[in-house]
């Protein structure tokens, strides 16, 4: 086994700036499928019933096709069908929230009925109408309750996002592969971004844990 | 005041409030008993429209709360209501329970929200507690910051469901005394309860349901040393 990461030296900084890629990308798409998310689980336990389908089948087209998949239909049928020529980023970040939406949705939905209904009866009794309710009394609540799979879903997605180098972004992943092309070593520029992605992850972990510190105060 | 006619209540085939009519005068403290599943709590959450009538009318100061075209929010800000389980807001603090309404709802500035509230909680007892969180305290001291929450949007009618009956046995007095205080100051109160010494005390009026029945009507002197109906006599001997 002959290592040598001398030869992939002078890359490394192309490779390190793939992850303000990779992390802007994220946190697009993560804060774009979360908002998103929450407005379908407000669909999903809406009294109205279409809207209740309408999210429902949303959600389960998004998960019962490869996200791969959803990508590419995304970026390479979109100017075939409406003329309007995609850039992989967008492309990326717009089927990226889309299918977060469709997971975080569920988690949010579940997280909703979790909090206790008294806390919906006792805002009715004073006459808070049904927005506020939601978003001063009863989302924030849900939120606190599932922000251990809210931020599993955010590292899925920071690990996913791995996937826009094949539509040609140069995010980490990408980068990586560029840098092997050029100079025919594979295990070097691999194990940089691997070891990048898992700090990163480490990261946001201890991010986590740390904002959920901060929201247990009032327990 | 508060009048309810011929009110009914279904829950899918069961029916649980059968052809209830009362009235409630301005100031008045009724007392609502009864045995569990009796339907006291469905006619209490009748009267805020936390249950939607299935038939008959409740009208609140002459508006037909029953009215499709009545504005329910309108009429919750005006009856305060206080839960078995206190129904507080965890995630803010004892002062911001009592807060967020009145400046939600009632348009009120920080400013002049929070001198109601430090007022209300000063009745309460609950003074220090203001920048608590809801977790730190005890089930007495809940239903006393529930009470205040109720009222700091200032309503004409008090509800209280059950609000002694999640509390241990030493904290009840406490509860009991703000309600007395409370009865005091004019308020129209209808309260469930199982406390009937208290009844007996503060209420004027008795309200005695059975299968959804309201058997008795009456002042509680009369109520607790004759009732008329035998149900009524056998609950009493039950719990008296």
């Amino acid at each position: 086994m002959n290592l040598d990461f001398g030869q992939i030296l002078p890359s490394l900084p192309f490779i390190l700036q793939g992850i303000l890629v990779t992390l802007r990308f994220t946190i697009l798409s993560a804060l774009l499928g979360f908002t998103l998310g929450t407005l379908l689980s407000l669909l999903k336990i809406s009294s109205i019933k279409p809207l209740r389908w309408f999210a429902e089948f949303y959600t389960s087209i998004f998960r019962g096709t490869p996200l791969i998949l959803q990508l590419a239909l995304v970026y390479f049928a979109t100017p075939q069908i409406i003329g309007y020529k995609i850039t992989p980023i967008e492309a990326g970040v717009f089927t990226f929230s889309l299918n977060s939406a469709a997971y975080s949705s569920e988690t949010i939905r579940a997280g909703i009925m979790a909090v206790d209904k008294g806390q919906r009866e006792a805002s009715m009794s004073l006459g808070v109408a049904y927005r506020p309710m939601m978003l001063d009394i009863i989302l924030p609540q849900a939120f606190k309750n599932i922000l251990p799979a809210l931020v599993n879903e955010t590292i899925a997605l920071l690990k996913d996002s791995a996937l826009v180098s094949t539509i040609g972004v140069l995010d980490l992943m990408r980068r990586a592969q560029v840098v092997a092309g050029q100079t025919f070593l594979y295990f070097e520029p691999l194990l940089v971004v691997g070891v990048v992605y898992y700090v990163m992850v480490m990261g946001l972990t201890q991010a986590a844990q740390v904002l959920e510190r901060r929201m247990r105060r009032s327990d | 005041m508060i009048r309810i006619e011929h009110l009914v209540k279904s829950f899918g085939p069961l029916e649980v409030l059968k052809d209830i009519s009362t009235q409630v005068d301005t100031g008045e403290v009724v007392a609502i008993i009864g045995p569990s599943g009796s339907g006291k709590s469905t006619l209490l959450r009748c009267i805020n429209l936390l249950e939607v009538p299935t038939a008959g009318h409740i009208f609140i100061d002459s508006i037909d709360i029953t009215s499709p075209k009545c504005d329910i929010l309108k009429v919750r800000q005006n009856v305060g209501m206080v839960f078995q389980h206190f129904n507080l807001f965890p995630h803010k603090t004892v002062l911001g329970n009592l807060t967020y309404a009145p400046m939600k709802v009632r348009g009120l500035s920080k400013a002049d929200a929070g001198k109601i509230a430090l007022d209300l909680l000063e009745k309460v007892g609950m003074s220090e507690k203001a920048d608590q969180y809801p977790s730190r305290l005890s089930g007495g001291q809940k239903q006393r910051v529930a009470i205040a929450r109720a009222l700091a949007m200032e309503p004409d009618i008090m509800l209280f469901d059950e609000p002694t009956s999640a509390l241990d046995p030493e904290m009840v007095k406490e509860v009991l005394d703000v309600m007395k205080g409370l009865a005091d100051t004019g308020i129209t109160m209808c309260i469930v309860t199982h406390e009937m010494g208290f009844a007996r005390e503060v209420a004027d009026r008795v309200l005695f349901l059975d299968g959804g029945y309201l058997v008795e009507d009456a002042p509680p002197d009369i109520f607790f040393s004759s009732p008329k109906s035998d149900r009524a006599q056998q609950f009493l001997e039950k719990v008296l």
